[in-house]
């Protein structure tokens, strides 16, 4: 945990596994852990925008997720973030609500 | 902290329905000399604990916790009891034990026992899961899967599944149990207790973290599951809420839409997904990845030592209650398009 802001760190989240002998892991590196954080972000951020929220990373241990009014959470890792995002909206979160899905499907085309 | 996985002692779960022969397949397991390094943990529902003496073996590495069950009343003293045990190996008060067996009460839900071992701060650092093993009673394993939910979410998270009884039960019976079994889960490889012989190594050892290895016994089992899972949806045409299916993706997938998109589909339908299990052929690596999860749980991907067959696809296999596949199959698609817009259409 950080002493100064009370977060808590390394929850060991699946997509964070820590870099081991037959383990998938993208914790291998400084750099390869940085891309992914960075990937991470981007992705996560074409679903949160449907739902009015932003997310940036905080100093590479946490997330900032925010709302359009400036309320925010920080999130330790994907686990965390839709029970964040939920709180934040006060409605679920379905990746199969079939408008969430339109949309999605509106913004690749 | 641990970090060799070859220095992380593997749990496995026995579980099953009361009566279904936990205990008499624990002692036959404990009979098989490869398993003499084995600690056992044994959960009872009752004033008087009675499976550790049926068991024959009162040892130092043989542990009773009697006063509940795993599942709701007892957690903090299954995860008490295993750092004990741990402490008491690492003082060298107990052998080296090199595997943890426990064997939960018939009543047990599997998915809290499962969950503690994972995700105890310090379980998860000494401790790793192994196959989940469930028996089912084949005189009255139809009457307990149609009356106990208990029963069906044991069967649908099992690795491994072991038929009991089958020498008391009329052969349609069984066959019609086994009909209904293969329903709730096609992949997990069946055992006849009375007529087949049981390899102890098969029902523990060849489990998902053999497959980061190097061994082609564990590629092989692997590639059976997953070849026999794909095509599960045809035998699901029945009414049951528990269904399971096979999604199959053509080139690579990005890790991170995909890790982005699980984590959303359990954290609001974890309850629901019994079982996801599968392999990935994950964009930027030469050999692919493995997934495991049960409910909300997700096993730290796999990275397998090479592809079990010339089959270079992703394939993934769910057990689901009560969700649609056609929707889970439309929101996979759409999240793996939102990088790159890499063509992974599904072809399930």
């Amino acid at each position: 945990m950080c002493a100064l802001c009370g977060v808590l760190g390394g929850a060991g989240h699946w997509t964070d596994a820590a870099a081991r002998p037959g383990v998938f892991s993208r914790n291998t590196d400084p750099v390869q852990r940085r891309r992914e954080r960075y990937d991470r972000v981007t992705a996560a951020s074409r679903v949160l925008r449907h739902y009015g929220l932003t997310l940036s990373d905080w100093q590479s241990s946490s997330y900032v997720l925010s709302t359009a009014t400036g309320k925010t959470e920080l999130v330790d890792n994907l686990g965390h973030l839709w029970a964040a995002a939920e709180k934040l909206l006060g409605r679920p979160c379905d990746p199969l609500d079939p408008a969430l899905i339109r949309r999605l499907e509106a913004d690749g085309d | 902290m641990v970090t060799d996985v070859a220095a992380i002692t593997p749990v496995n779960l026995i579980t099953g329905f009361l009566g279904s022969g936990k205990t008499t397949l624990l002692q036959r397991l404990l009979g098989d000399p490869a398993l003499g390094d084995t600690a056992v943990l044994i959960n009872e529902f009752g004033e008087v604990g009675l499976d550790h003496h049926l068991l024959e073996r009162i040892d130092d590495t043989m542990v009773l916790l009697q006063s509940g069950c795993l599942c709701c009343t007892i957690r903090g003293e299954l995860s008490e009891a295993i750092k004990a045990l741990h402490s008491r190996r690492a003082r060298g008060l107990v052998p080296n034990f090199r595997r943890l067996l426990i064997e939960s009460t018939g009543l047990a839900d599997p998915f809290p026992i499962l969950s503690t071992v994972q995700t105890d701060p310090v379980l998860k650092h000494h401790f790793r899961l192994g196959n989940v093993i469930a028996t089912v009673d084949a005189v009255n394993g139809a009457g307990q899967l149609a009356r106990q939910p208990e029963c069906i979410k044991q069967v649908a998270v099992a690795d491994r599944l072991v038929l009991t009884k089958t020498d008391l039960a009329a052969a349609e019976t069984t066959e019609a149990l086994v009909a209904r079994l293969r329903r709730l889960n096609p992949s997990a490889p069946l055992w006849r207790a009375a007529e087949d012989r049981l390899d102890a190594q098969a029902l523990l050892a060849h489990d998902l973290f053999a497959l980061g290895g190097k061994s082609a016994i564990a590629r092989r089992w692997f590639a059976d599951e997953v070849a026999g899972q794909s095509h599960v949806h045809d035998r699901n045409r029945h009414g049951d809420g528990i269904h399971a299916f096979a999604l199959v993706f053509d080139g690579p997938v990005d890790w991170t839409l995909f890790g982005l998109w699980l984590t959303m589909l359990l954290h609001r339908h974890g309850t629901a997904m019994l079982r996801v299990k599968g392999i990935l052929n994950v964009e930027g690596s030469p050999t692919p990845v493995a997934v495991h999860g049960v409910q909300h749980l997700v096993h730290p991907p796999v990275h397998m030592a090479a592809w079990p067959d010339g089959d270079r696809r992703s394939r993934l296999v769910f057990v689901v209650d009560g969700l649609d596949r056609a929707a889970i199959e439309r929101s996979l698609t759409v999240f793996l398009s939102l990088g790159a817009r890499t063509p992974t259409s599904a072809v399930a």
